[in-house]
């Protein structure tokens, strides 16, 4: 069974990200960009699954700009075995939105036939959590979203849901799209063998045009601003401080 | 010319760099404060290395090493230099003098090492020889056949988890025009050996935790099998493989120059007095500037050393100038991020005041400032005769 992994390129998340002068978005210029964290999961489980005798073949795929490839890189690092890089932006300031991505996996997975695609349940930097339910809705696979723990056994796969309030353990016929969530697993660290066997690992570059999908955005951005900053706390003396305190300002 | 890392020298220190910050700061505050490293997180750090490939990674690929070159090897060390010695000390680097083994010295000490399953030390300062290596008293005589050593070393790191030693012995004085020379010669001594001691050092203000030995001979017997290299042959191995210990204390000075940076920025950005932040003064921003630029320079210089090995180019200069000003860079960064962070930078809730400290030996261990700069300028000045 091939095991087809779709990965990210974002803004790093220990960076402190700074919105642009005009609003239109965030500031990615001379930013450090990793794998999005969700993605390197995915990855891992992947890897594992291969590991474990469940999986034959990890593929690696990123649709972005051609600095993409660092990522798969990376992910070819960690143990995926060949990997594809759809270019589909020049500007890295061009995000492609979940639709357009989906519709490219779609084309691959028709090309590649996996027996699962495991992706991370959203991006850090735009966080739309749409990409694999889209996915599944376009080949009709079953998904499982927001995986804790996946077993796969034979023609099936156990998954495991964080859902609000607890867990939710559902069994999924395969084909299927598994979506990760944080405690699935931790993603192991590159070794240097395979730093050093990454880069004799194929990489396909592919073009959206490749699978007929036109990735012109549907949606335009408004508006783009930061937080409000957080107003400095006061130390209270007391409890009948604190009471009082808040009772002046109408809390309680 | 081009100054961009490749993806592979990337991943190389994005890996490291996640290593030291995930498996080594953890329990850095724990060995400042007991001065010593658990052997269980020892053996962890260890074993994790193992696994990732990373262990000897200095070594070429046909004893088991990783083969990498001098400068992806320094890239490697400076991630390291960012985390604490004594806890880095177990992301194994044997020392590659170790190259030098011949017949079954190689299954005895060099696969071993490289396989981490032995660890090393190198022995060579005295009491009375520091600077000055060919003043050593610690000798051997020739006695049945075999060697016998009598003397002292001091200041050995890594002796307290070594399970051999490469010791460098007088063997004997040559009568030269310019006075007697003292010939020396390497050996390969075994923990446990009779009449051979490990005990403990001193203590030092700079890398708690990464201790000091004094080794002692006393009648200590040993056979020429393990002599490391020729007899009386000690400067010719020592020329032939010691001279890139130095760019580890340069490249190890600028990780640990950025990781205090960072707290410099971020305290100069964040701390607010007479109403705005201290970074909006001149007195420290200014400050912050000269410390990136420096740290940038030495981060050039210390790579384009390494560079320099690896092409074959003389380096022995080059390697002395990134050795001097990476170790007093970082003398400065410290000192004025400790400036910077005030009164709390001397306390030790936060690193600054062991970062400063630790920057102290930098300038004296592997070669002091003083002899890097005889180095520099007896290269300059030797073909002009002067």
């Amino acid at each position: 069974m091939k095991v087809l992994v779709p990965v990210k390129r974002v803004i790093d998340y220990n960076v402190k990200v700074r919105v642009k002068a005009d609003g239109s978005g965030v500031d990615l210029a001379n930013v450090k960009m990793s794998m999005n964290p969700f993605d390197e999961i995915a990855v891992e489980e992947a890897i594992r699954l291969k590991e474990a005798g469940k999986a034959d073949e990890v593929i690696a795929v990123s649709i972005g700009v051609k600095q993409a490839q660092e990522t798969l890189r990376t992910a070819l690092a960690m143990g995926a075995d060949r990997a594809i890089l759809v270019v589909a932006a020049d500007d890295v300031h061009t995000d492609i939105e979940p639709l357009a991505v989906a519709k490219i996996l779609k084309g691959i997975v028709d090309a590649e036939e996996p027996g699962l695609v495991i992706a991370g349940k959203q991006a850090i930097d735009n966080d739309m959590n749409a990409t694999g339910q889209m996915l599944a809705a376009l080949t009709g696979w079953a998904q499982a979203t927001f995986a804790n723990k996946l077993d796969v056994d034979g023609d099936s796969a156990t998954v495991t849901r964080e859902v609000d309030g607890g867990l939710q353990t559902i069994k999924v016929k395969l084909p299927a799209i598994v979506t990760t969530d944080l405690r699935l697993n931790e993603p192991r660290y590159a070794s240097l063998p395979n730093i050093m066997k990454a880069k004799k690992k194929p990489m396909e570059e592919k073009t959206p045009a490749d699978y007929g999908v036109d990735v012109t955005p549907r949606l335009s951005i408004v508006s783009t601003s930061e937080p409000p900053t957080r107003q400095a706390g006061e130390m209270v003396g007391s409890v009948d401080e604190l009471v009082s305190k808040l009772k002046e300002r109408g809390a309680i | 010319m081009h100054f961009g890392l490749t993806d592979e020298q990337e991943m190389i220190v994005s890996t490291v760099r996640s290593f030291v910050e995930k498996e080594i700061y953890p329990h850095e505050a724990e060995v400042e404060r007991t001065g010593k490293v658990p052997p269980e997180v020892a053996e962890a750090i260890k074993q994790k290395t193992i696994e990732l490939g990373f262990y000897a990674c200095n070594f070429p690929e046909e004893v088991g090493g990783a083969g990498l070159s001098h400068l992806d090897f320094a890239l490697v060390e400076r991630e390291l230099g960012r985390g604490s010695m004594a806890l880095n000390h177990f992301f194994g680097r044997p020392q590659n003098i170790l190259m030098a083994c011949e017949g079954e010295q190689k299954e005895r000490y060099l696969l071993p090492a490289v396989r981490g399953e032995k660890m090393d030390a190198l022995a060579m300062t005295e009491p009375d020889a520091g600077s000055d290596v060919r003043g050593m008293k610690c000798a051997a005589v020739r006695k049945g056949g075999d060697w016998v050593v009598n003397g002292s070393k001091h200041f050995i790191s890594g002796a307290e988890h070594a399970d051999f030693f490469i010791v460098f012995v007088a063997t004997g004085v040559d009568d030269t025009p310019r006075g007697p020379k003292k010939r020396i010669t390497c050996f390969l001594v075994d923990r446990g050996t009779p009449g051979f001691e490990v005990r403990p050092g001193y203590n030092s203000v700079s890398h708690k935790g990464y201790q000091n030995c004094i080794l002692t001979f006393d009648d200590c017997r040993l056979s020429d099998a393990q002599v490391l290299g020729e007899v009386d042959g000690g400067f010719a191995v020592m020329n032939e493989w010691l001279y890139a210990t130095r760019i580890t204390v340069a490249t190890m000075s600028v990780g640990r120059a950025r990781r205090c940076f960072d707290y410099a920025v971020q305290y100069a950005a964040e701390r607010e007095q007479f109403g705005q932040p201290i970074a909006k003064f001149q007195g420290v921003s200014f400050q912050i500037a000269d410390m990136i630029t420096e740290i940038d320079a030495a981060d050039l210089l210390t790579l384009s050393s390494a560079w320099r090995l690896d092409q074959g180019l003389p380096a022995n200069r080059e390697i002395a100038s990134a050795k001097l000003y990476a170790s007093e860079m970082l003398a400065r960064v410290t000192d004025a991020t400790l400036q910077i962070h005030g009164g709390m930078g001397l306390m030790d809730d936060l690193p600054i005041e062991r970062f400063w400290r630790d920057a102290r030996v930098e300038r004296i261990w592997d070669g002091t400032s003083e002899i890097q700069r005889h180095i520099i300028s007896r290269e300059l000045f030797r073909p002009l005769g002067a």
